[in-house]
């Protein structure tokens, strides 16, 4: 008993060639799409390497772009045979090549899938490399005078300017480092030997933030060092002044941009599963239907088209025996060759 | 006199009846791009409206859009003509409708070339709008209580980080201004009555600007406020200082961006303009050729083709005509009938 059975006659078949070929068309569209979405993602990756300490892994990227040029390149070959397949002489050329082929789709739909599921979890191991990432760069934010770092401080800048963020938490992840580079600091005026010889470690700590944790919609001119003290500006009141500076955490926006994106591409590459799903599952009855004609000599008789020869039960038991007759067949040629060696 | 006769045999007229084709469905799209940058220079004017101060320079981008749709509509019926232009029964029903249809698609052609000039020409107007529209941007930067101006503080800090520029020729026009609130300022401070009196106005001015004007790339942490002294930061010199502030003012930053804007339309449209005009003439050619061929039982015979009948300036006398005989004509009926009350 064959898997969904479906009776064919010729214009039937015309018409599901057809179909077919124009959403292998649309299937070519997809692939390119899961390409340039691969490379798209790369390249946001690459513009933020140094806030991640050149450290995250392009696993995602890479594999949508190959998976993107390999459904390209299988679609066109998909689609030619469809076209051909109206035409008996032509689609005879293409027969033997088309159990293997189907295979061949089947397994590239799984690993389709498999990247669908890894955009949504690579979310995870994203953000750890980012929260470490972060913390690193505004630790190096003062030194713009080492080589290899001295882009930290315009990254940092123009990052928090447009992620409307401030601090790896929050702002007051600025008052716990040093970001002001030594260049600039008067060693010899006693409020910054106070601040240095206020803490362990020697730095110059103070509670302000660098300008580009400024927020624009503040009503009034903003105010970034000596934010904890009431006293230093008029009608100002630290624990309820909101608009000031950027309230929320770097980590965060970056976290929820990125993890926005995966969720995206992750949706997409689905669509572009089931896309393939249904072309195989086309091509398939294609295959079916012009192997089983009623009169093979006449191109225009009725046929059956089916998507498997027998019951799911019946031919994953053949799939067991072919493989364990291919591996018998293997021991047996072992077992005529232990005995040319032996004897 | 003809002003540029061709010969046609029949091949030739098939060619050019294909070929006009596949041009004016190009020219379609063409059009379509023409709309389509109206409408993006349209949206990107109307962003940065709060800076300008008057609508003068939107006349490019409706230009752009009218003849955009314009040539949509022309080059439709351009292929459709030409698609019954190779059939002898169905060409004559267009005869009718061709002479006003090329005085409007000329018209609308010229108005093309009009739109391209005029977003070269619009410099000086885009310049000086910008200038009143930044001074008083930069004037009631501080009023964000009074309703109407409260956003100006946001618009102009959020256009000098993306434009990366400070005040409306260089930094130094926030010394001449008062950009904080008095909301924010303790008058009982020696300091700031200091200030306040140091001018006639009674302005709090002093030697600071905004942090929008912070430049990202300076190494050191930007000072925004006493700049031109010396002594109140740690090695620091006012003069040779150029990473601490966006050195460029808004003014020209915003008019060398919406020139390029232009001058990338410019020259988009022009190459429009020249697929347009091709297509205008070619159509002439094959309505001339077909025309000769009307009346004539063997349609594949070969025919002439020009431009026009008559020289340039008899086929301009010959439309101005009919224009200047309805004046003449008014007048001489008004003559006649004031006269006639006169005579007895």
């Amino acid at each position: 008993m064959a898997l969904m059975l479906v009776k064919f006659d010729m214009k039937k078949r015309v018409k599901l060639a057809q179909t077919i070929w124009f959403l292998y068309w649309f299937a070519v569209m997809a692939g390119v799409l899961v390409f340039s979405m691969g490379l798209f993602f790369k390249i946001e990756l690459r513009k933020r390497s140094e806030l991640m300490d050149n450290n995250e892994s392009h696993l995602l990227p890479n594999v949508l772009i190959l998976m993107g040029l390999i459904t390209c390149g299988v679609n066109a070959f998909g689609g030619k045979v469809c076209y051909d397949s109206l035409d008996p002489s032509k689609f005879i050329k293409w027969k033997p090549m088309l159990k293997p082929f189907l295979m061949f789709c089947v397994g590239l739909n799984g690993l389709l899938f498999v990247t669908a599921l890894l955009c949504f979890v690579m979310r995870i191991p994203l953000q750890y490399t980012l929260a470490e990432g972060l913390k690193n760069g505004m630790r190096f934010y003062k030194d713009t005078d080492t080589p290899g770092r001295c882009y930290m401080k315009r990254t940092l800048d123009l990052m928090q300017m447009e992620f409307r963020c401030c601090g790896n938490d929050h702002y007051r992840d600025w008052f716990e480092i040093q970001w002001v580079s030594n260049r600039y600091l008067d060693f010899s005026a006693k409020e910054v030997k106070d601040r240095i010889g206020s803490n362990v470690d020697g730095q110059y700590l103070m509670d302000g933030v660098p300008f580009s944790c400024c927020n624009p919609s503040s009503p009034r001119p903003c105010i970034q060092g000596q934010m904890t003290n009431n006293t230093a500006h008029y009608s100002y009141d630290h624990y309820t002044e909101e608009l000031n500076v950027w309230k929320r955490g770097c980590r965060e926006a970056m976290v929820s941009y990125y993890g926005g994106l995966m969720n995206t591409i992750g949706a997409l590459v689905l669509l572009v599963t089931m896309l393939e799903i249904a072309v195989t599952i086309g091509l398939q009855y294609i295959n079916s239907s012009l192997s089983s004609l009623v009169n093979p000599e006449d191109p225009e008789s009725e046929s059956e088209g089916w998507i498997l020869e027998k019951t799911v039960g019946e031919t994953f038991t053949d799939i067991m025996a072919n493989m364990k007759a291919m591996s018998k067949g293997g021991k047996v040629e072992e077992a005529e060759a232990g005995v040319a060696t032996v004897s | 006199m003809v002003v540029m006769k061709m010969k046609f045999p029949f091949q030739k007229r098939v060619k050019l009846a294909q070929g006009l084709w596949l041009l004016s469905w190009c020219a379609t799209v063409a059009g379509a791009i023409t709309f389509t940058l109206g409408c993006i220079l349209k949206t990107e004017l109307r962003r940065r409206a709060e800076v300008m101060d008057n609508s003068d320079v939107h006349v490019v981008p409706n230009t752009l859009m009218i003849v955009g749709l314009a040539s949509l509509g022309i080059n439709i019926f351009a292929s459709k003509i030409c698609q019954d232009a190779l059939d002898a029964e169905r060409f004559p029903r267009w005869k009718n409708m061709l002479k006003p249809y090329f005085a409007v698609s000329c018209f609308f052609t010229v108005l093309m070339l009009l739109a391209v000039i005029m977003s070269y020409a619009m410099k000086g107007s885009l310049e000086s709008s910008l200038k009143v529209g930044l001074k008083n941007g930069i004037r009631f930067y501080k009023d964000t209580d009074t309703p109407g101006r409260c956003f100006q503080k946001q618009n102009i800090d959020r256009l000098q980080m993306e434009f990366q520029c400070c005040g409306n020729n260089d930094f130094r026009d926030w010394f001449e201004v008062q950009w904080i609130s008095n909301r924010y300022l303790d008058f009982s401070s020696k300091e700031v009555k200091d200030r306040i009196k140091s001018n006639v106005d009674g302005r709090y001015l002093l030697d600071g600007v905004p942090f929008s004007c912070c430049n990202p790339s300076s190494p050191r942490p930007c000072i925004q406020y006493q700049l031109t002294n010396n002594s109140a930061h740690f090695n620091y010199e006012y003069q040779t200082e150029e990473l601490n502030l966006y050195l460029r003012g808004c003014r020209e930053a915003l008019v060398s961006y919406f020139m390029g804007l232009m001058n990338t339309i410019g020259a988009g449209v022009l190459s429009v303009f020249l697929l347009q005009g091709s297509v205008l003439v070619s159509l002439r050619f094959l309505q001339t050729a077909m025309e000769a061929v009307a009346g004539n039982e063997n349609t594949e015979i070969e025919t002439e083709g020009y431009l026009l009948e008559k020289s340039v300036k008899d086929t301009v006398m010959e439309f101005i005509e009919p224009v200047m005989q309805f004046f003449l004509f008014k007048n001489q009926v008004g003559e006649g009938s004031s006269e006639a009350p006169a005579d007895p």
